[in-house]
């Protein structure tokens, strides 16, 4: 029950672009495609539940064992580096469809907030192994959400006569905005 | 002439560059603490301090990192000056350390710090480095307070925690909410678009 809140949550309440506005990079940035926004989705949502799995072990057996928890940043930003450079190896080696598909998205995602916010939240909501692994699929299937439909919106305003100063980003925010007021209308949901 | 490169470099961070309205860098911590006055400049001069560190030391060392694995010895040196700006709030100042949350680590993928490390400390020597982030850091904490002057007004009626707007003001509680933050730099980013193009006009009459 608590794993279905755990998931439930992170794609709908927090979400993770509209509500800890992380990955707004991507979100802003490759939102102009419902394709590519899909991609893109599919490759962070699997970036960050490999994350998840690595931080909660770096955390609970190098870390917290050996009282480094200071060394937390420097850690989790290395460990997430190598990660997404290994996936991309390992990717480009087993399935060229699939790195064609995702590979040009994937060095991106090392300076992806996202990934390294999901590694934080999660050691400082003190979250065991199965909620940590929940909280990674459900933060990526809200990430993958939030881009596609900004994509699918966006699609659209190119046959909007938008104000001239307001093309590009500030359009984007502004429906960012009304989205993030949408889904505001969730937070009752739990609780 | 060398005084007007150095103002150059620096005030091209204020406005022509600007992190936060030109060059859309930085945007989590942007958007997410900006609820009120005092957590965006503490997350501002937090941003400044190891932009400023990092440039320096990267500018230093720019001809010892050899080309290929230059962008991880970035990264870990930013780590270490975000390491130290943590803990230093955590220790200072705990109420704001635990108001800004997982947004004070999360320096470390700020896309500014590694831009600039990437664009301009590490072609440039020590002086330029610094003041480029100098002008960069000022260009961030000006954004951050505007917009969180903007937030903490209309969503509080208060400015750094003292009353300003009369009590006939109903809060905009909205504002204070994520989508407040969206609207807010969306309008803004187009203002300034607009402020720009009327000045452009104005030059080539």
């Amino acid at each position: 029950m608590n794993l279905l809140l755990i998931f439930i949550g992170s794609v709908l309440i927090n979400n993770f672009v509209l509500h800890y506005f992380l990955g707004i990079c991507p979100f802003l940035g490759v939102s102009k495609k419902i394709k590519a926004a899909f991609s893109m989705g599919v490759a962070v949502t699997f970036v960050l539940v490999l994350t998840a799995v690595a931080s909660w072990a770096i955390n609970h057996w190098i870390l917290i064992p050996y009282d480094l928890q200071y060394l937390q940043i420097v850690a989790f930003i290395l460990v997430i580096a190598s990660l997404v450079q290994f996936v991309e190896m390992f990717v480009r080696k087993t399935s060229p469809p699939l790195y064609q598909a995702m590979g040009i998205y994937l060095p991106l995602i090392t300076v992806n907030c996202a990934i390294m916010g999901l590694a934080l939240l999660a050691s400082l909501k003190e979250y065991d192994f199965a909620e940590t692994v929940v909280f990674g699929v459900g933060a990526g299937a809200g990430f993958t959400l939030a881009i596609v439909l900004m994509a699918a919106i966006r699609e659209q305003l190119e046959l909007a006569d938008v104000p001239e100063a307001f093309k590009g980003a500030g359009i984007a925010l502004v429906v960012a905005g009304i989205m993030a007021l949408a889904f505001l209308g969730f937070s009752g949901m739990i609780k | 002439m060398a005084q007007r490169t150095m103002w150059r470099d620096f005030a091209k961070g204020l406005w022509a560059e600007n992190p936060v309205s030109r060059q859309l860098l930085g945007m989590c911590s942007t958007l997410a603490i900006t609820n009120a006055v005092i957590n965006g400049l503490a997350m501002g001069l937090a941003v400044g301090f190891v932009l400023i560190c990092s440039s320096g030391l990267i500018s230093l060392i720019r001809k010892l990192i050899p080309s290929q694995v230059r962008i991880a010895s970035y990264i870990v040196i930013i780590a270490a000056f975000v390491t130290i700006a943590d803990r230093f709030m955590a220790a200072f100042f705990p109420p704001l350390s635990k108001a800004l949350g997982p947004y004070v680590p999360l320096i470390v993928v700020n896309c500014i710090i590694l831009g600039r490390a990437e664009a301009f400390a590490s072609k440039n020597p020590l002086g330029r480095s610094l003041i480029d982030a100098l002008g960069m850091s000022a260009g961030y904490i000006l954004a951050l307070v505007v917009l969180s002057s903007i937030r903490e007004l209309l969503g509080n009626g208060t400015l750094l925690g003292r009353k300003v707007l009369g009590a006939g003001f109903e809060p905009w509680t909205i504002m204070l909410l994520p989508p407040g933050a969206f609207l807010t730099l969306g309008l803004l980013i187009g203002a300034a678009y607009q402020i720009e193009r009327r000045v452009r006009r104005r030059r080539a009459r």
